[in-house]
């Protein structure tokens, strides 16, 4: 089904608090072969100029991707998410994320359109404390390949 | 502080050529660490029923090798202020006991104001262009 244009500029409700640990990042760290102390390390980290361990660049996808699953809620959303692969992905950091953060996600439908039978949603998920200091803008292009 | 300085750039510089190995392990703890549980990352048998050639990485995982060669070449992940890439060809991970090999190699694309600089990706495996429009722009001392 074609994704409607009335979308664009759809937001969603704030997510939840993610809380940014540091054996997280560290996990995340190790996951992705990084072996930089300013991942685990809060002395490395503070010595680097980092109130604490601070997360890799893509780290920001694993609170991102959830809070962007919103939008495949939106029952105005009609696309299939076993048929959706990740098309494109951009990060803005506006700040390194570090251990101690606590992120709230905001999700807005950036852009949606079909071609060629594929849907194409563009979400993007801005990432910020609590307090409202703005960290990182995630966006996520999904395809939803149409029916063979 | 970063290990590289803006001043020494040029556009066309070089970053030092990685080359990672991949394994289904790799993939296993990725998934962990991520969250991203897509079994077409992990299960052969559920890779081949959607077409794949076989388990393949996750794309996400592949940009975190590419963002790792430049975070070691500027000495700071901190520095990497705008990282985009769009998800070409999948890496395809055999069970052989030996994996996928990803060549991430980068060159200076742009010199920006406030000592940034764009550097231009070219991310392969097996031959083949995995990312494309792969951009990362950092922030230098």
């Amino acid at each position: 089904m074609a994704l409607d244009r009335e979308l664009v500029g759809r937001s969603y409700p704030p997510s939840a608090v993610y809380e940014v640990g540091r054996a997280k990042l560290a996990e995340f760290a190790t996951a992705i072969g990084s072996d930089d102390p300013v991942h685990r390390d809060p002395e490395a980290a503070r010595a680097a100029g980092y109130p604490d361990v601070i997360a890799p660049p893509t780290f920001a996808i694993a609170v991102s991707l959830e809070a962007a699953m919103i939008v495949l809620d939106d029952p105005d959303v009609a696309i299939d998410y076993s048929r959706v692969v990740h098309g494109e992905q951009r990060f803005t950091h506006h700040r390194p994320i570090r251990a101690g953060d606590r992120l709230v996600a905001t999700t807005t439908i950036e852009a949606a359109r079909s071609v060629a039978g594929n849907d194409l949603l563009t979400a993007r998920v801005d990432l910020a404390t609590e307090a409202g200091e703005a960290v990182c803008t995630a966006t996520s292009m999904l395809v939803a390949r149409g029916a063979s | 502080m970063t290990a590289v300085r803006f001043a020494d750039l040029a556009v066309g510089s070089e970053l030092p050529e990685q080359v990672y190995r991949v394994t289904r392990a790799d993939l296993v703890r990725y998934a962990g660490a991520s969250g991203d549980f897509n079994p077409i990352h992990w299960n052969e048998r559920v890779a081949t029923e959607v077409g794949l050639p076989g388990v393949i990485a996750h794309g996400m995982f592949t940009m975190a090798l590419a963002g790792r060669a430049v975070s070691d070449w500027t000495g700071d992940p901190g520095a990497l202020v705008e990282y985009q890439v769009r998800f070409g060809r999948p890496v395809v991970v055999p069970d052989d006991g030996h994996g996928a090999e990803v060549t991430v190699r980068g060159t200076v694309g742009a010199l920006l104001d406030d000592d940034r600089a764009r550097i231009d990706l070219t991310v392969t495996s097996n031959g083949e262009k995995v990312l494309s429009l792969a951009r990362a722009t950092v922030r230098l001392t």
